[in-house]
């Protein structure tokens, strides 16, 4: 039926890890998992002029699982797998992260490892596992690596992720069992809607009520997503009421925010501000079983 | 029903082998295409399953979406590969045996498909979550269909529909004879748009039809030349022809007779970013595989005018030569003495507003196909397409091809919103011309990014209002000075810079008025109709003041409205003096315990936050509108026939066309009970310019009150000649009993009649209506419509005073419709008005070039729609039929005003700039506290 010009590029679905590295080896093929970038970006435009690796079959990569360090988010699982994943409150955050991606059908489809991988600034996924303290796992087939998530993304649409290397997991650090998560997405419309800033924040707290360990990461104000991590050692032997007074301006160092049709850089920045102070709020009532 | 259940399943056999195994709607199927091919289009192109919509082709807008092993996605986004093996379920699978399943049902009866275009996304997603929570919360059903955009229902209908599944008797009960006007009737096209059978204009073209794309123009102004199309075709010779301008015999339209401005395909010089300057034919995924940089033009990029006060003033540089200053045209109304009147107001109150490009978004892109067909030894054009306006385009097709009108046929398919947009030519005359060229059929559907670059928007306003009042909070006088950016070319802002003036004054005794408007030509996006044809940016400005002057005065926001409210007897800015039917003064009595229920109500609550150091705020605003319904004094006829068959069944036929507001259903209610028989006996031709007659446009909120004028004027005739038929007295009751005619007495068998005509109809009743109107003068005074609707709305918000973002809890709509004819697609249009008005006021801003998508231009989805509840008024309007008026745009109109009333009440803020996006909220909230105007 096709009379292309060029002809059908090839499409490899492979069941094997091994396979799938293989051909990355070989060629830099476009990584196809859930498609919520790759065929938005061609609209009107063919879809088989590029040679796709399609990994939504790989058995390996796919479903969330234990592991002696924490938890380990196969590349492939989608954000309903993760809405329904039976996990710790400690990801409650993610959880609310992945409710707020596009609508259920992106969350259908659309894979955790696809939405670092696309390192859109505002990717909703990116500041709950910054926060959480998250690693990213690649692969090739001359070994695996493991990187900070902070490493992994450099830049707007730019990852740390070399042609022939695959994304094959997400780990994230064990947590004690009662820590506590918040997301929060600030934007225009309440589903399909790309964020104008969003934040989460992870606390545990310790027998005396104090912060223990914690995470904060804003999303939107800078080209990748942003974690504080030098201010959340600062709050560590604090109780949440004091950890409060410690907030300060310079905290946030680093939110670049950008002028855009969804906001300002001067709304963001100071909304920026304000949902930091909330995410922390929200995690610190959970973690005191205030809410 | 005038459709049988057709699930539009092409045999799976058909399909032929391919590598591609997966099971769709339960049975095998297999699927001949490349592994990446979005499953959307394998569905329709490889399986004839049409009944899945595609609105972006980028996950945005839902209207794709189906059940892969029981979960929705986006087949638009969703490779056919990835579904090998597995399970897909489409709207055409969810009938059994010809039957509803309870969720199509829920959605006929409630009335939750208007135009249809994002009803089989929506009856997926529900499907989705009713097969594992049989009886969902509404939190749950909102997360469910959040995926999903309509731009048609306002979700109110939908919501209901999904919730009702549960537990609701679902069983129809349809009207009896003479009972067929004021009840619930459920939609007659309903069926066909809850199966997927219904066909858009992408559902349909005949076998080897030739793909057409447009290359437009990525300047807002540039010379260009075409290079040599030769050697263009050698290099792509999938290429199997081209249009220029050279092809075109008349290379000029515009909805409007003056001026004919937009050429089909620009002639060496664009005017505004997305102009078509070259159609490339051929199939459609080797036309679309050609690379954008390999086109054969050369650009001459020029200094854009884009906003109107740099046209204004860009002296001896003009857009087009013959529009001076670049202005289009001018409107005036001017009534009394402004000059001499403020001087004496008691209190005066001044202020500028603007607001943005506004997108129809209507989940369908422009799609349609043309052919050359023989007939009677004569070539015709044969044209389907999604269109509000068959018969415009076939005279303006016809004008482009110098052909007799009476050889251009137009067909339209059904519509998947319009909204004023498809009021406009788009892809007619470049059908057309590339069909008749070739002699081929040729079909087009635009991309999401096309459609909005290209065709034509709500005017951009810049309005100043100054209004007067005496001592008692009487109005004394208003100056209104308005400029509206009508972009490149004309489209319909000849009547957006003469219906502004009329409706300025506001539903509003005035005895002082001066409006005066200019339509301004710049290089921007094409400005056109829109769903109220610029009173919805009048509205806010004028409503804003009203506000401000009750508080100057001391009085209630609701009683100073109440007092100046026109009446029937009050003259009009026009000198217009209201017969009858104004119902303002009842919409606002209507309001008045929800109003001092939401005024107590945000104030506990603010008092509550203030002291729990919460930073919401709420607060209740009002506005109100009128509407002219029908052309501004421009003549707007309808004529309808019904005729009588053999069969003893009765044929209207509807030449109204339906662009999800309820023609198809409106008019067979208002015809049943004017000849006097059960609407379950009519059967209709749908609109066809061949085979109805003439019944106009479906903008300006007409349709109800001119062609339903129309359509029982027909149906009376054809009584008439039915009982003079049988003898009978003209009071007679008529029946029809299988293929008899009963008459008082006398009994007829229809058999043993001659029919009049090819047809088969035996008699053929004819009726036609054009509004009564009297031209206005140089000062707008005249009678620019027979009647007017009006309305007053109230919106209940929530302010985040951190964030300055918006969540609007409730609005309470009070319309005065003269008769609902069918109450609940009323509520339908109000609903739908009211979304529309919301994304107007909060969110929608079309930026060319940067907000050409679904997914940064932003429209209202299921979760940011508040709670409605409608007030229908029925102060009956004489002219109209059965005392009905028109509903299509009113709710829009007043929906702004109201909101930003609200954010006032609750803020303090006055809103000058829509659409009030956060970011433009929280500056002016900071502003505020600061004491500062921004």
């Amino acid at each position: 039926m096709h009379i292309s010009t060029a002809p059908a590029a090839s499409y490899l679905q492979p069941t094997a890890l091994s396979d799938a590295l293989a051909a990355l080896a070989d060629a830099p093929y476009v990584v196809l998992a859930g498609g919520t970038d790759f065929y938005p970006g061609r609209v009107g435009k063919p879809v088989d002029d590029v040679a796709l690796l399609d990994i939504t079959r790989v058995a390996d990569l796919s479903g969330i699982s234990r592991t002696a360090e924490g938890w380990r988010i196969g590349a492939t699982t989608t954000w309903s797998e993760v809405i329904e994943a039976p996990l710790p409150a400690v990801f409650d955050g993610l959880k609310a992260a992945a409710r707020a991606v596009g609508g259920a059908q992106i969350q259908n489809s659309g894979t955790v490892a696809g939405n670092l991988c696309n390192a859109s600034p505002a990717a909703d996924g990116v500041p709950p596992l910054l926060a959480l303290g998250a690693e990213v796992e690649l692969a090739s087939t001359l070994g695996t690596r493991r990187l900070p998530l902070s490493q992994f993304i450099l830049g707007n649409r730019k990852t740390a992720r070399a042609a022939h290397e695959l994304v094959i997991a997400v780990l994230v650090p064990a947590w004690p069992e009662a820590a506590r998560s918040s997301f929060i997405k600030l934007g225009t419309r309440k589903y399909l809607v790309i964020s104008i800033v969003m934040g989460s924040a992870v606390v545990a707290l310790d027998k005396a009520g104090r912060i223990a360990r914690c995470g904060l990461a804003i999303g939107a104000c800078s080209a990748a997503a942003l974690s504080f991590d030098a201010l959340a050692r600062k709050l560590v032997g604090h109780t949440p009421a004091e950890a409060f007074k410690q907030l300060a301006a310079e905290d946030l160092q680093g939110l670049a925010p950008i002028n855009d049709v969804r906001g300002s850089a001067a709304y963001r920045i100071e909304a920026a501000f304000t949902l930091a102070g909330q995410v922390l709020a929200r995690a610190f009532e959970q973690a005191e079983g205030k809410a | 029903m005038n459709h049988p259940l057709e699930p539009g399943l092409k045999s799976l056999a058909e399909a032929g082998l391919g590598s591609i195994a997966l099971t769709v709607n339960g049975r095998p199927a297999l699927l001949n295409c490349a592994p990446p091919t979005r499953l959307a289009h394998a569905l329709r192109d490889e399986l004839g399953l049409t009944g899945t919509k595609i609105g972006c082709d980028a996950g945005d807008c839902g209207a794709c979406t189906v059940l892969l092993d029981g979960k929705q996605v986006c087949s638009c986004i969703t490779a056919v590969a990835q579904c090998a093996g597995r399970e897909v379920t489409t709207i055409e699978g969810l009938a059994q045996d010809g039957k509803l399943n309870r969720l199509q049902q829920a959605f006929l009866k409630y009335g939750a498909a208007q135009c249809g275009i994002c009803t089989p996304g929506m009856l997926m997603a529900a499907s989705d979550l009713l097969a594992g929570n049989a009886a969902p919360t509404q939190a749950e059903v909102e997360d469910a269909l959040g995926g999903v955009l309509c731009r048609c229902t306002g979700y109110q209908k939908i919501v209901e529909s999904v919730l009702a599944v549960a537990h609701d008797d679902l069983t129809l009960e349809p009207p009896t004879a003479g009972r067929a006007v004021g009840s619930r009737l459920a939609r007659l096209d309903g069926v066909s748009k809850l199966t997927g059978a219904e066909k858009y204009g992408a559902d349909e073209y005949p076998a080897g039809a030739l793909w057409l794309r447009v290359v437009r123009s990525p300047h807002a102004r540039a010379g260009f030349t075409l290079g040599d199309l030769d050697a263009f075709r050698r290099k792509y010779p999938q290429i199997e022809g081209f249009i220029t301008a050279a092809d075109v015999p008349e290379n000029s339209f515009c909805v409007f007779p003056v001026p004919k401005d937009q050429p089909v395909l620009a002639d060496g010089h664009v005017r505004f970013r997305g102009e078509a300057v070259l159609g490339l034919l051929g199939e459609r995924d080797a036309i679309i595989a050609i690379p954008e940089a390999e086109m054969p033009i050369t650009w001459q990029p020029r200094h854009a005018l884009t906003e109107p006060e740099e046209a204004l003033t860009a002296t001896g540089d003009l857009i087009h030569d013959f529009a001076p200053e670049n202005v289009l045209c001018r409107g005036r109304v001017v009534k009394g003495d402004v000059q001499a009147a403020f001087p004496m107001a008691a209190h005066v109150v001044e202020e500028n507003f603007r607001t943005s490009y506004v997108e129809h978004a209507y989940i369908e892109p422009e799609a349609g196909y043309a052919e050359v067909v023989s007939q009677g030894g004569q070539e015709r054009l044969r044209l389907f397409v999604c269109t509000q306006t068959p018969y415009m385009d076939k005279e303006e097709v016809a004008r482009v091809l110098k052909l007799p009108h009476d050889r251009v046929r137009v067909v339209p398919s059904a519509i998947g919103g319009g909204f004023g947009g498809k009021l406009d030519i788009s892809v007619q005359p470049l059908l057309a011309v590339a069909a008749w060229k070739l002699k081929r059929p040729v079909r087009i559907v635009y991309t999401r990014p096309e459609s909005m670059a290209s065709t034509p928007k709500r005017h951009p306003s810049r309005i100043r209002v100054r209004l007067g009042c005496d001592k008692e909070g009487k109005l004394t006088a208003m100056d209104f000075a308005g400029d509206f950016n009508t972009g490149a070319y004309a489209s319909w802002g000849s009547t957006v810079a003469n219906r502004v003036p009329i409706h300025a004054s506001g539903p509003y005794a005035l005895p002082n008025v001066r409006a005066l408007t200019r339509a301004v030509y710049t290089n921007n996006a094409i400005a056109g109709a829109f769903r109220g044809f610029g009173v919805p940016q009048a509205c806010i400005a004028t409503e804003t003041l009203m506000d401000e002057l009750a508080e100057k005065c001391g009085i209630d926001a609701l009683e100073f409205r109440y007092r100046n409210a026109i009446r029937a007897g009050d003259a009009t800015a026009c000198g217009q003096v209201l017969q009858a039917s104004a119902g303002l003064d009842q919409c606002l009595d209507a309001l008045r315990p929800a109003w001092a229920g939401a005024k107590e109500a945000s104030a506990a609550f603010n008092g509550q936050a203030i002291r729990s150091g919460s930073r919401k705020r709420r607060g209740a605003g009002l506005a109100c509108m009128w509407y002219g319904i029908g052309n501004t004094v421009i003549a707007n006829p309808s004529t309808m026939t019904i005729g009588l068959r053999a069969s003893g069944r009765v044929v209207l036929y509807n030449g109204a066309q339906e662009i999800g507001q309820g023609t198809y259903t409106i008019m067979p209610q208002i015809a049943a009970d004017a000849l006097g028989v059960p609407v379950s006996l009519i059967d209709q031709v749908h609109s066809d310019t061949d085979l109805t007659e003439d019944a106009g446009k479906s903008s300006a909120s007409r349709q109800t009150f001119v062609s339903g004028n129309a359509a029982k004027f027909a149906a009376e005739d054809l009584r008439r000649q039915l009982l003079q038929l049988a003898g009978t007295a003209a009071d007679a009751t008529l029946r029809l009993e299988g293929t008899a005619l009963i008459a008082g007495t006398s009994r007829i068998d229809l058999q043993g009649l001659t029919p009049i005509n090819e047809r088969g109809d035996l008699a053929l009743g004819s009726g036609y209506f054009n509004p009564p109107t009297v031209p206005l003068d140089a000062d707008g005074q005249g009678v620019p419509y027979a009647t007017f609707a009006f309305a007053a709305q109230l919106a209940e918000v929530e302010v985040d005073l951190d964030y300055g973002t918006v969540k609007v809890l409730h609005i309470h709509a009070a319309h005065d419709v003269g008769r609902a004819v069918n109450p609940t697609q009323v509520e339908g249009q109000i609903h739908g008005g009211i979304a529309q008005g919301l994304g107007l006021a909060l969110m929608e801003e079309y930026i060319s070039g940067k907000t050409d998508n679904l997914h940064d231009y932003l429209i209202p989805t299921v979760g940011d729609m508040p709670r409605i509840t409608t007030y229908l008024i029925e102060d009956a309007e004489p002219l109209g039929p059965y005392g009905a008026k028109g509903v299509g745009e009113p709710a829009l109109v007043p929906t702004a005003p109201a909101i930003y009333s609200a954010i006032r009440a609750a803020t303090g803020v006055r809103v000058r700039l829509a659409p009030a996006t956060p970011d433009r909220l929280k500056a002016a909230l900071k502003a505020h506290e600061a004491g500062q105007r921004l």
